[in-house]
């Protein structure tokens, strides 16, 4: 008969145990007890899954099929309560009493709840369990105040997550320093920075005395008496191993379970692995020694018992993107015959600091650039002598390409921490199994199914090994710059780069293609609202001299005609222009505008200062132009009055760059003379009210536009138009257009974060609305004003032949 | 081919090129296109060969230049074409060289057999005879006027 295992804990470290018990033998009959109701799930990626970058399916490790096609029991849901060590059973919380022959207590830890008062209230929240995020994520409404409780690791990445479902989010640490535990204090000061810059407000110093409100939580209150108020509360403020169990059944417990080099507890019946066990002294709350404990544990527990379990460095690396921070060993300056080397670009929030013993590194914090990491952890893992690269400790000598230091890697290097694979059984995988990308290396191996650092290590493996590596396609702006264009955002804010070819230096190629370069631009301006250098090199000729290229290299010039209402002065100086000029054709637009043909480059400028009239912008992925009927005014059926409001419109967003051309119209009555119904915004006016209605298109693609809202004054009409215009300039990718943005992000969702969203998250929209348009101008001004002066006119050569 | 004499203009200062951007200038009737990459300057040819398009006006993508018209793309160093190999379309480069902060080019004298090559077209309703016929002039517009 084959021996009972009963595993207590469904969590990763019992789980990877298990899978190498399994690799060893099959000489156990296992059950496993798991408290929560779900297969084991990558607990790491639980931020992620907060942020909504994971669906909670996508971060399942061991799905039902494997427990079923390896035979084990599993029972979740159901928690260990008691265990008799002389009986050999454990009693769970149904009352079942289960017999084992070896038991394994994988029960991990809980989310510590520092002394406070009012954490038993509703609304008060930790974060640690799948549940817990979902909790969270139904919560976390847009606009909703949150307080998170402890500036750590966990605490920072739930802040961040929440920050972005749309919550205002204010962290309390006690400390004087973001994550303490792996930070000094610049480092801390630096993390602090690129937090706020997110969006995140922190409060450091601050001891939380009580949560507040009369049946939830409606604040945080300190010591020193200040409050802050909130909607919910998170708490995140450490874990504490579970050690109940183990206490029951009589083991020698400290913080953790006591384990030596085995993995062997005080009873040789009763094993521990994970966040609930002590080794040496310490207690391990990361991935990485968790999976390597296990490994031991499993060879112990099947009779193979040699291999010992050392201790690990401890290393940590923030999951939030744009924020890179990584820390590993130890960093204190204070002990004796440590040598510290620093390095710190305080513009740009870049720290590193390597500490080093007898030549070897002991300790290193990288914030703000996290690239080196993976060599670091090397150094530090093997004890690395670096009396011959003193010079190049913070700056390597540059490499050709990344490959090579693939290359040079031995076979016996471990590439995956997490899950402890090495460069070898990669580059077997790939051969044997004929893999291609990443994904199914990843299924393959496990290799960056941790916490995925060392994806981009995987890639470059697969790119030098495999015959037809594919680069799976990844929602990335360009290969220029492979990250998506929220990446880029967000990396753009939190590291201040303030130009494309500082984002092309530090995150591209450095080269930038006629595709990224434009697109870079636009989230410059609109990132910073002006406070940005303008590299005119990075956007489309069209842009840099502001006009329309045409077949022939000639231009068009089409002037603002604002809601199509012009004039007898107006049309009488673009008849002179156009005589003047020689244009080549005189040509009404189908957006009610006058378009002038066949301009030399250089007579831009000139028309420009005769015509007297603002750019309208027809070449450019701005806002072209507001298209209106009569209304009011003259027509007889005309019940608001659509021309007031359509110039009024145009006002408002003239000047501004949008993803995409941006076209609006307004219409007095729901006859629909000016097609608003089929622009990216359009108001159409009933009796007593507008009908706002966004993302409709009669180009390539024609859409009938969604109904964002209707309200009855004209001015909360043109109040939610700059919502959904805001909103899509800072959430649609670049050449998408609103009614691709509106169908891809539904309009459901638009309404909620735009016209229906919290009065907070309105007014953020407003707000950088008007500072982006109080940065813009009209781009013809540079006529009188040119950029440099070859901006419009040809360079006459210093010689020339006679 | 035959050896034409070749001589060296000096064209304007480096600063009226921004770096990474391209101007258009006309020297010995021959339209050119100066480009400032950064560490060194490049001259070639102001006509891109797929319809005739303006590359000084062009995005600068490294050591290439995107044709604003239709996006062909052109090593700037070889000359040969990026993303449309098959056509085997060429940029002429000329020589280019920095004194005193003034960009001077290096080019031919007298008529190139080459001039008014036919433009590649890439559609089939508009066959190369049209083209032949018809040029799509690239000269013109870059013209100062008078």
């Amino acid at each position: 008969m084959k021996e009972r295992l009963v595993v207590v804990g469904n969590g990763m470290a019992g789980t990877a145990c298990v899978e190498q018990i399994l690799k060893y033998s099959p000489r156990f009959e296992i059950t496993v007890f798991g408290d929560e109701t779900h297969v084991n799930y990558n607990r790491i990626l639980l931020s992620s899954v907060l942020a909504g970058e994971k669906a909670a399916d996508e971060i399942v490790l061991n799905s039902l099929d494997w427990y079923q096609q390896n035979d084990i029991r599993l029972r979740l849901g159901v928690r260990i309560v008691d265990v008799d060590a002389s009986a050999k059973t454990v009693t769970g919380d149904d009352g079942s009493v289960t017999s084992y022959d070896k038991l394994l207590i994988a029960t991990g830890s809980t989310p510590l709840i520092p002394p406070m008062e009012g954490t038993q209230k509703k609304d008060v929240y930790v974060f640690r369990t799948l549940d817990d995020t979902r909790a969270l994520l139904d919560c976390s409404r847009s606009g909703a105040r949150a307080v998170v409780i402890g500036g750590g690791l966990l605490g920072l990445e739930a802040a961040r997550g929440l920050q972005v479902q749309g919550c205002d989010v204010t962290v309390v640490h006690l400390m004087d320093r973001l994550m303490e535990r792996q930070l000094d204090l610049i480092g801390g000061a630096h993390l602090k920075a690129k937090i706020e810059c997110l969006g995140v407000k922190v409060l450091l110093e601050r001891n939380t005395v009580a949560i507040f409100g009369e049946e939830k939580a409606e604040g945080v209150r300190f010591k020193d008496g200040t409050e802050v108020d909130a909607d919910f509360v998170v708490i995140a403020a450490g874990i504490r191993p579970n050690t109940e169990l183990a206490r029951k059944a009589g083991l020698a417990v400290n913080r953790g379970v006591v384990v030596n080099d085995h993995m062997e507890t005080s009873n040789q019946d009763i094993f521990a692995v994970g966040e609930c066990v002590e080794h040496n002294g310490i207690c391990y709350g990361l991935v990485a020694p968790l999976l390597e404990q296990g490994k031991v544990l499993a060879a112990t527990l099947t009779g193979n018992k040699g291999p010992t379990y050392g201790g690990s460095i401890p290393a940590a690396k923030l999951k939030i993107m744009g924020v890179d921070v990584f820390s590993a060993g130890d960093f204190s300056e204070g002990t004796p015959g440590n040598d510290v080397v620093r390095y710190e670009d305080p513009a740009l929030g870049i720290y590193k600091k390597l500490s080093l013993r007898d030549n070897r590194l002991v300790g290193v914090i990288l914030v703000g650039d996290t690239a080196d990491s993976h060599r670091y952890m090397n150094w530090l893992d093997e004890k690395t002598d670096l009396s011959e690269q003193r010079r190049h400790l913070l700056f390597p000598q540059p490499t050709q390409d990344k490959g090579l230091d693939v290359a040079e890697m031995p076979d016996n290097k471990v590439i995956c921490g997490c899950h402890g694979v090495s460069k070898g059984s990669i580059v077997r995988a790939i051969r044997d199994r004929g893999l291609s990308t990443l994904s199914q290396l990843k299924e393959c191996t496990r290799a960056s199914t941790g916490c995925g650092s060392c994806a981009e290590l995987c890639q470059h493996l697969l790119k030098a090994v495999a015959p037809q590596f594919e680069q799976e396609e990844k929602k990335a702006l360009c290969k220029c710059v492979p990250y998506s264009e929220q990446q880029l955002r967000e990396m753009v804010r939190s590291q201040r780069l303030r130009s494309v070819q500082q984002v092309l230096d530090i995150y591209g190629n450095g080269a930038g293609c006629e595709f990224c370069k434009p697109a870079l631009s636009y989230m410059m301006d609109m990132v910073w609202c002006g406070e940005h250098v303008e590299d005119r090199s990075a956007r489309f000729v069209n842009d840099r001299v502001h006009a329309n290229i045409q077949r022939d290299g000639t231009f068009s010039v089409v002037p603002r005609i604002r809601g199509g209402v012009t004039s007898p002065e107006e049309l009488r100086r673009i008849a002179d222009v156009a005589e003047k000029y020689k244009v080549a054709m005189v040509k009404i637009t189908g957006s009610q505008r006058i378009d002038l043909l066949g301009v030399q480059k250089s007579d831009l400028p000139k028309i420009w200062a005769d015509l007297g009239m603002p750019s309208g912008q027809a070449y450019s992925k701005g806002v072209r132009m507001v298209k209106t009927c009569v209304g009011t005014d003259f027509c007889r059926f005309g019940v608001q009055d659509s021309i007031a409001t359509g110039v009024e419109l145009e006002r408002r967003f003239e000047n501004l760059f949008t993803p995409h051309k941006f076209k609006m119209g307004v219409v007095g009555c729901p006859r629909n003379c000016a097609e608003a119904t089929v622009k990216d915004i359009g108001l159409v006016g009933q009796e007593g009210s507008w009908q706002v209605v966004v993302g409709g298109a009669a180009g390539k693609k024609v859409r009938k536009a969604d109904v964002l809202v209707t309200v009855e004054s004209t001015e909360e009409a043109l109040q939610s138009a700059a919502l959904f215009f805001q909103y899509y300039r800072e959430h649609a990718n670049y050449l998408e257009r609103s009614y691709d943005f509106v169908e891809r992000v539904g309009i459901e969702r638009v309404r909620r974060e735009t016209v229906y969203a919290p009065l907070a998250v309105q007014q953020g929209l407003r707000e950088r609305l008007r500072k982006s348009k109080a940065a813009a101008r009209d781009a013809w001004l540079e006529g009188d004003e040119p950029r440099n002066p070859t901006q419009f006119v040809q360079i006459q050569p210093i010689e020339n032949v006679q | 081919m035959t050896a034409t004499e070749k001589k060296w203009f000096r064209v304007a200062p480096c600063n009226s090129i921004p770096v990474r951007e391209g101007r258009a200038v006309e020297i010995a009737s021959r339209q050119m296109a100066i480009f400032n990459l950064g560490e060194r300057f490049v001259a070639v040819e102001n006509r891109c060969p797929h319809r005739g398009g303006p590359l000084a006006d062009g995005i600068v993508s490294g050591n290439a230049i995107v044709c604003p018209l239709h996006a062909w793309k052109f090593d700037l160093l070889s000359g040969s074409s990026v993303n449309h190999q098959e056509s085997e379309a060429c940029l002429k480069a000329f020589p280019v060289r920095i004194e005193a902060g003034i960009v001077s080019v290096e080019l031919p004298l007298g008529a190139d057999e080459e001039e008014g090559a036919p433009l590649i077209c890439d559609s089939p309703d508009r066959p190369l005879r049209w083209v032949a016929r018809k040029p799509l002039t690239p000269a013109t517009p870059l013209e100062p006027r008078q």
